[in-house]
């Protein structure tokens, strides 16, 4: 079974999560000024990356809490977990697969 | 008490005692879950009457109260001999104009006590997690997954666990402990 990491409650298996989509995009603070591609590229469009791709998950069956994950999209393995509201972890130097 | 309020009368009266696993259906108690902020957590411990831990997964008793983390801003309180208008009447003034909420979830669950040498195994056999010692110590308690129901787990002794079920899965988790124990009679 797979493990992951909850900020929180530490190293769970993957059936007390639900995947949140992907992180880091934050709602455009005047939606009225975008056109109809901005807005649809907000709601719609994702990066959708082959390889390491931040998203949120939620606990679920546990503490309850969203946080985000970096995830290489190929291998299913978990890079790194941090709470929400931290910055992206910077892994260019990092080689883990 | 009837099955309808309390659905798991006839399977606890019929269950056969086993004991490297005994499992008993525990008396109604009162149940609150309280969500609040930094200012609001220490007061409403003290007003409660134990100490609502601030490290995950973790819970306090003192006496009869029994105080559970489940998340950051999350605690359950659980009081076996308490009326829950009462004891909620005591911990509101000592968080008045303090963000938080409380509520009365005393009927939502049931509360199941397996114990013995066994015990962490039997669980095991709905439940993923670690149950070794180290792991999973006695003091312990998270929400988790049982086969398909959630329970809220706690250690409350090395051979000891206590499962708070939602009512309605509550027949469910039941028969699928018997089950797994059935192999050790
Ligand atoms: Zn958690």
């Amino acid at each position: 079974m797979l493990i992951i990491t909850c900020p929180w409650c530490g190293e769970r298996p993957e059936i007390e999560f639900v995947y949140g989509g992907e992180a880091h995009i934050a709602r455009p603070t005047d939606p009225s000024a975008l056109s109809d591609q901005e807005w649809a590229d907000f709601l719609y469009n994702r990066t959708n990356p082959k390889g390491t791709h931040a998203e949120r998950w939620r606990h679920t069956h546990g503490c309850g809490r969203f946080f985000n994950a970096v995830r290489d999209t190929v291998s299913d393995f978990f890079v790194a977990t941090y709470k929400p509201g931290e910055p992206r972890p910077d892994l260019s130097q990092d080689d883990a697969k | 008490m009837s099955d309808l309020l309390f659905p798991l009368s006839t399977l606890a009266a019929t269950a056969p005692d086993i004991p490297a696993a005994r499992l008993s259906a525990l008396p109604p108690a009162t149940r609150l879950v309280f969500r609040g902020r930094e200012a609001a957590i220490g007061p409403a411990g003290i007003a409660f009457g134990a100490e609502l831990p601030r490290q995950a997964c973790r819970f306090k008793r003192s006496g009869d109260r029994l105080a559970a983390w489940l998340g950051p801003d999350e605690w359950l309180l659980l009081a076996e001999d308490a009326d829950p208008a009462a004891l909620i009447a005591e911990i509101e003034p000592a968080v008045f104009g303090l963000p938080h909420a409380l509520a009365d979830v005393s009927s939502r669950s049931l509360g199941i006590a397996l114990e013995g040498p066994r015990a962490a195994y039997v669980l095991n056999q709905g439940c993923p997690l670690d149950l070794s010692e180290t792991a999973f110590p006695v003091g312990m308690v998270t929400r988790t997954v049982f086969a398909k129901a959630e329970i809220v787990l706690l250690r409350e002794a090395p051979e000891r666990f206590r499962l708070d079920v939602w009512r309605s899965f509550a027949p469910y988790v039941w028969g699928l402990l018997e089950e797994a124990r059935r192999e050790l009679a």
